[in-house]
C-alpha cells in the first residue's frame, strides 16, 4: 500500500480514458486495468470511479451499454467515442509536454543555471 | 456533439428516471459480484468475499448520488426534492406553518393593499391613448388653476404642446321630466376628448367646432356609469333634451366604460361644454381674466421630440408675456409640468402614499424578524436531524438549501394568502363610496404588476428569514450535539433571536406608536376651535340658477327663503353664506386686499389674502361665531347702502394691530373700493382643520349675491324633522328647487375624511404590528417555556414559588419586550417626520401617546405570554421526569 501514489486532481479521467481505449471495459476492469497498466502502483478508491465514468458520459467521451462480463455477469461496458479518442489524444500530449517540463525542471544541475 | 449528449443524458434522467436509477444500483451490483468474484478465487468463502467487497468499493449511496448528480441537471431535480422534503416537514408541524403562513399573509398583503394604492393614484398613466406624454400644468402649490383667458392665451401661444384642453367642475340639477336630481361633471373645452383622443360608447362627443362663444353648445356627454344607473343602457338616449339647471341640453353621447375621465378618484357623470356654464351656474369665465378659478387643470400631449423641460420653458414665456400684458389681472405663479390626474392632489397624495408605503415595508420587515426567530428555534429544535444528515454524509450546502426551500415555500403560500385577501379588498375599495352622493372613488384593480411585486416581495423575504438560521446549520458539530441530546443547555448568553425579536418589537412599537398618533391627531383635529358650532346646525344648500332664477332676483329669494325657515317652530336663527359654509368642499376663496392708501391694486402691493365670504345678516348667531366687537350686518346693508366688512381677529390684527382698532378702518378691496370694518368676530378653520391661523373677511350677500349658498339653520330637537320642515317650507316658495338638506356635523365628515382614512390606515397597519409582536412574543416564551420543561419542573418539585417559576420562565421573554418597546418608542420619536407624511399634528412627544403605547406594549406582552405561563406553571414535575 505504501509505495502506492496519490492520484494528482484531475488524473483519473485520463486514466480512465486510457484504460478503455484499450478495448470496451466494465467499471470492475477500468479499475483491474489501470491497476496492471501502472503496476499496480496507482490507487483509485472503488466507489469514486463511478462519479468519473458518468461525468465522462455526459461529456460524450464514453459511451455505455449492456453486456455480459468473461464470468458471465450482467455488467455495462464502456468504450471511447470519437471525441473520447480525439480528447485523450490531446490529453496525453499535453500530460507529456507537463511530464516533461517538471522533469526537466527539477533535474536542473546547479551548474546548468 | 458534446451538446447533444448532455441533453441526451438530461433527457434520459428525467423522462427514465427509475430506469436511471435501476441502473445505477445494477450497475453497482455487478462491480461488487465481479470482485466478491475475484476475492473467492483468492481463497475466501462467498459471504466473507461479498462484504469484503462490499467494504471496499466505500460508501455506495454517496457515490451513487455523486454519480447521479454528474449526469447533470440536478439543480430542477433537487429543488423537486426540497420542495417534497419541506412539504412533508411543514404538514408535521402544522401549528408553526399556520403561525408563519399567516404572519406573511398579513404582511405581503398589506404591502399589496399599498402598492395597488399607489399604482392606483400615482403610477398608473391615465387610461386614455398616449398618455406617457401627457403633461398638465401645475401653478405655484400643486394647484392648476388659471382663468380661461390666460388658459385660451397659452394654448394659442404655445409651441409645444399638440392642442390644451382644460375643464372645471360642473354641479347640477339634472332633470329628465320627473324630479330634478343633483349630477356631478366636468364642464370641459371643446376640444376635451380630441385631445385624449378617446372615442364615445354611443353618438358623437362635442368639438371646437361646437363652439360659437358663449352658450352655443347645449350638448352633453353621459359617463358610462351615469348613463347605465341613471338612464338604465337607454340606446335612444342619444338625441334627447334634458334639463340642466332648467337650461335644455341635447345628450349626444356617451363615453367608453373605461373612460373615466381626467381625475383620478373622481368619476364625473356628464361632460359638457364649458362655453355653456355661464348658462348654467352663472360662472361668467369667459371674460375675467382675474378669475383664477375658472379652469381646474390645462393639460396635453407633448408634441413629438419636445422634452418637458422645453415645453415648461414655453409655458413660463408665455406666462411672462401675459404678466407684461395684463399686470392687474394677471396673478398666476410660475408652473410646473406634472402628469394630469391628480393635479392639486400631487403632494398629499405623494407623502401619504409614500408614508404608507414605508409602515407597510416595516410590517414586513417585523414579520421577517418574527419567522426569522421562528426559522432559528426551529433550527435549534431540528439540530439533530441536522446533525445526523450531516453525519450520513449530506453536504452542509444541501442542507442550507433544503431550509431556504422550506422558508420560500412557506413565503410563497403566505404570498399567495395575502394577494388573495388584498384582491378581495381592492375589490371593495374599487366600489367605495367613501363620501356619500360625490363621485369620489379610488381607481384600484389588480394589475400584472401587483401580482409580480407580491411574488417578488415573498421570495425575498422567504431568505431573508430563511438565511438567519444559516449561521447555526454552518457552526453545527454533528459530534457534539448527537451526544449531546436535545435538552441541550439552557442559552444564556445573547442569541440572534433574542436580537430578531427585540428589533421586531421595536418595529412594532413604531407601529403602534404611529397609530396612537394617529388616533391622537384625528381627536385633535376633531376638537379644535372651529371658530363656528356645528352641532344642532343643519345646512341648506340651494343653487337658485337651477331653478331658473336671473341674478337680479336672487337677494330677495334668499331674502324670502331665510324669513321662511325663521318660522318653522324649534328654529333659533337662520343665517346664509354664498357657496359653501366654511370647511366645506375645501371651497373656501380668497381675495386680495389693500391698504386704504394704495392706488395700484395690482396682486404684488396686497396688503393681506383674506378668505372671503359674503354672508346674510344672522349669519354669525346661526354658525355660533361669537361676535367680538362692533355689529353684526342688518338688511340694509345692501347694494344701495356703504361698502362694510366684519373681519376676524386675525386680519383685524394683521391690517390694524388690534381688534378694537379696526373697528370703523377701511380697507380696499381688490375692485378698488373702499370697505369700512364694522365689526370683528372669532378666528376659526376655513379651508381645512390643519390650517394655521388665516385672515378671514366677511362682506355682506346682499352687496354680492351668488344664486348658489347654503343656508344656516340653527335648531333644536329631531334633525330629521327639522330637515322635512325645511325641505316643505321651500317647496312652498318654489317646487323646483333641488333641496340640500343636512346636518353640519354630517357635511364636516367630508372634511375629516382625510384624517379619517389616515387614522384607519395607521390604525390597521398599528393593530397589524400589535399581532406580530403577540405572536412574535409568544413564539419565543412558549419555545423558552417548552425548552425549560425539565427545568422549570425540577423547580417546582424543590417547592419553588409560582412568583420564581413564572420569573424563571418568563422573565427573559419580559425583559426583551421591555428593551423591544423601549427601542421601538425611542425610534418612534424619531420618526415624527416620517409620520408627519400621514396625519397632521403628528407629535409622539405626547404624554398620553407615550402612556399608550406603554400600556398596550406591555397588554400585548401579557396577552401572548399568558398562555406559556399556565404551561408553566401547570407542570407536574411526577410525569415530566417520569418521561424524559
Amino acid at each position: 500500500m505504501t509505495d502506492q501514489a496519490q492520484l494528482l486532481p484531475g488524473t483519473l479521467d485520463l486514466l480512465i480514458l486510457k484504460a478503455v481505449s484499450l478495448g470496451p471495459l466494465h467499471g470492475y476492469g477500468v479499475l483491474l486495468r489501470i491497476g496492471q497498466i501502472s503496476g499496480q502502483a496507482l490507487l483509485i478508491e472503488q466507489g469514486a470511479l463511478y462519479p468519473a465514468l458518468f461525468r465522462l458520459v455526459r461529456q460524450g467521451l464514453l459511451k455505455a451499454s449492456w453486456g455480459t462480463s468473461e464470468n458471465n455477469r450482467r455488467a455495462k461496458f464502456y468504450e471511447l467515442t470519437t471525441a473520447g479518442r480525439k480528447r485523450l489524444r490531446e490529453e496525453v500530449e499535453g500530460w507529456n509536454r507537463l511530464a516533461a517540463a517538471i522533469g526537466s525542471a527539477l533535474g536542473a544541475q546547479p551548474e546548468e543555471v | 456533439m458534446r451538446l447533444l449528449s448532455y441533453i441526451r443524458s438530461l433527457a434520459m434522467k428525467f423522462f427514465h428516471r427509475s430506469q436511471v436509477a435501476q441502473d445505477l444500483d445494477d450497475e453497482v451490483g455487478a462491480h461488487i459480484q465481479l470482485r466478491a468474484d475475484d476475492l473467492e478465487r483468492s481463497g475466501l468463502d462467498r459471504a466473507t468475499a461479498e462484504r469484503r467487497a462490499r467494504l471496499e468499493f466505500g460508501a455506495a449511496e454517496k457515490f451513487k448520488d455523486e454519480s447521479y448528480e454528474a449526469l447533470g441537471g440536478n439543480f430542477l431535480d433537487t429543488l423537486q426534492q426540497d420542495v417534497r422534503l419541506a412539504l412533508r416537514m411543514l404538514r408535521k408541524s402544522p401549528s408553526f406553518t399556520v403561525l408563519a403562513v399567516l404572519t406573511l399573509a398579513l404582511a405581503i398583503g398589506a404591502n399589496a393593499v399599498v402598492f395597488a394604492l399607489m399604482d392606483g393614484l400615482i403610477l398608473r398613466p391615465l387610461n386614455v391613448p398616449q398618455s406617457e406624454n401627457l403633461r398638465g400644468t401645475v401653478y405655484g402649490e400643486d394647484t392648476g388653476f388659471q382663468s380661461y383667458p390666460n388658459y385660451r392665451d397659452l394654448r394659442d401661444r404655445n409651441h409645444s404642446f399638440e392642442d390644451l384642453a382644460a375643464f372645471n367642475f360642473a354641479f347640477v340639477g339634472l332633470d329628465t321630466g320627473s324630479q330634478p336630481t343633483i349630477a356631478y361633471g366636468f364642464a370641459t373645452t371643446g376640444n376635451y376628448f380630441n385631445v385624449l383622443r378617446v372615442q364615445p360608447y354611443l353618438g358623437r362627443f362635442y368639438s371646437s367646432a361646437d363652439e360659437h362663444g358663449p352658450n352655443s353648445a347645449p350638448y352633453l356627454v353621459l359617463s358610462y356609469p351615469y348613463w347605465h344607473s341613471r338612464f338604465h343602457d337607454d340606446r335612444n338616449v342619444i338625441g334627447r333634451v334634458v334639463q340642466l339647471n332648467k337650461h335644455p341640453f341635447t345628450v349626444i353621447g356617451v363615453t367608453a366604460p373605461e373612460f373615466r375621465g381626467t381625475m383620478r378618484f373622481i368619476s364625473p357623470e356628464f361632460f359638457m361644454p364649458i362655453v355653456n356654464q355661464q348658462q348654467v351656474d352663472g360662472r361668467d369665465i369667459e371674460t375675467a381674466r382675474g378669475n383664477e378659478n375658472a379652469i381646474f387643470e390645462t393639460f396635453g400631449h407633448l408634441k413629438a421630440g419636445v422634452t418637458p423641460a422645453q415645453a415648461l420653458a414655453d409655458v413660463n414665456a408665455v406666462a411672462d408675456y401675459l404678466r407684461k400684458a395684463y399686470p392687474k389681472e394677471f396673478g398666476q405663479k410660475n408652473a410646473t409640468l406634472a402628469r394630469p390626474g391628480l393635479t392639486s392632489f400631487h403632494g398629499a397624495v405623494d407623502e401619504f402614499m409614500t408614508g404608507l408605503m414605508m409602515l407597510a415595508g416595516l410590517i414586513l420587515l417585523a414579520a421577517c424578524a418574527n419567522l426569522g426567530g421562528l426559522f432559528a428555534a426551529r433550527a435549534a429544535d431540528r439540530s439533530r436531524e441536522v446533525a445526523l444528515r450531516l453525519a450520513l454524509g449530506s453536504s452542509r450546502k444541501r442542507i442550507l438549501r433544503q431550509m431556504l426551500t422550506e422558508a420560500v415555500l412557506i413565503s410563497l403560500i403566505g404570498g399567495m394568502a395575502g394577494l388573495g385577501g388584498s384582491i378581495l379588498l381592492l375589490h371593495r375599495i374599487a366600489v367605495w363610496q367613501p363620501i356619500a352622493n360625490t363621485p369620489i372613488h379610488l381607481p384600484v384593480s389588480p394589475r400584472v404588476e401587483l401580482y409580480l411585486v407580491a411574488l417578488a416581495l415573498a421570495v425575498v423575504s422567504g431568505f431573508l428569514f430563511g438565511i438567519v438560521p444559516v449561521r447555526q446549520v454552518l457552526r453545527a458539530n454533528p459530534y457534539e450535539i448527537v451526544k449531546a441530546g436535545s435538552s441541550g443547555r439552557a442559552g444564556r448568553r445573547v442569541t440572534l433571536r433574542d436580537v430578531l425579536l427585540v428589533a421586531q418589537i421595536a418595529l412594532c412599537a413604531v407601529l403602534v406608536t404611529a397609530s396612537m398618533v394617529a388616533l391622537r391627531g384625528l381627536s385633535r383635529s376633531m376638537n379644535a376651535p372651529l371658530g363656528f358650532e356645528p352641532h344642532r346646525a343643519l345646512l341648506v344648500n340651494t343653487n337658485l340658477v337651477m331653478a331658473g332664477y336671473g341674478n337680479e332676483q336672487v337677494p330677495e329669494m334668499q331674502k324670502r327663503m331665510i324669513h321662511a325657515l325663521e318660522t318653522i317652530p324649534g328654529v333659533e336663527h337662520v343665517g346664509l353664506v354664498n357657496g359653501y359654509a366654511p370647511l366645506l368642499y375645501a371651497a373656501a376663496g380668497r381675495k386680495n386686499v389693500f391698504k386704504e392708501e394704495v392706488t395700484d391694486l395690482r396682486p404684488a402691493n396686497a396688503a393681506a389674502s383674506p378668505y372671503d365670504y359674503q354672508v346674510s345678516p344672522g349669519y354669525f348667531q346661526a354658525a355660533g361665531t361669537m361676535l367680538l366687537a362692533g355689529r353684526d350686518f342688518t338688511w340694509h346693508d345692501d347694494k344701495n347702502a356703504p361698502a362694510v366688512a366684519i373681519a376676524n381677529r386675525q386680519f383685524a390684527i394683521n391690517m390694524f394691530g388690534s381688534v378694537t382698532n379696526a373697528l370703523g378702518r377701511y380697507f380696499k378691496s381688490q375692485e378698488g373700493r373702499r370697505v369700512q370694518v364694522v365689526g370683528v368676530v372669532e378666528d376659526g378653520k376655513y379651508m381645512n382643520l390643519t390650517e394655521n391661523q388665516e385672515p378671514a373677511v366677511f362682506c355682506p350677500s346682499l352687496q354680492d349675491p351668488a344664486s348658489q349658498s347654503d343656508i344656516i339653520v340653527r335648531a333644536g330637537g329631531n334633525p330629521q324633522q327639522i330637515a322635512a320642515a325645511i325641505r316643505g317650507k321651500l317647496r312652498q316658495l318654489d317646487s323646483g328647487l333641488p333641496v340640500d338638506a343636512a346636518t353640519w356635523s354630517s357635511q364636516l365628515d367630508t372634511v375629516l375624511f382625510p384624517a379619517r382614512v389616515a387614522t384607519m390606515s395607521l390604525g390597521v397597519l398599528g393593530m397589524m404590528g400589535a399581532i406580530l409582536s403577540i405572536t412574535g412574543v409568544f413564539g419565543m416564551a412558549a419555545y423558552s417555556v417548552s425548552k425549560r420543561l425539565r427545568e422549570l419542573g425540577i423547580r417546582i418539585a424543590l417547592g419553588g414559588r409560582r412568583k420564581e417559576v413564572l420569573h424563571a420562565a418568563l422573565g427573559r421573554a419580559f425583559k426583551l419586550l421591555a428593551l423591544g418597546s423601549a427601542a421601538g418608542m425611542a425610534f418612534g420619536m424619531l420618526s415624527t417626520k416620517l409620520l408627519a407624511f400621514v396625519v397632521y399634528q403628528a407629535t409622539p412627544r405626547d404624554p398620553l401617546v407615550l402612556a399608550g403605547v406603554v400600556v398596550a406594549m406591555g397588554l400585548l406582552g401579557l396577552l401572548a405570554t399568558w398562555v406559556p405561563a399556565r404551561r408553566a406553571l401547570s407542570i407536574d414535575p411526577l410525569v415530566l421526569l417520569r418521561e424524559e
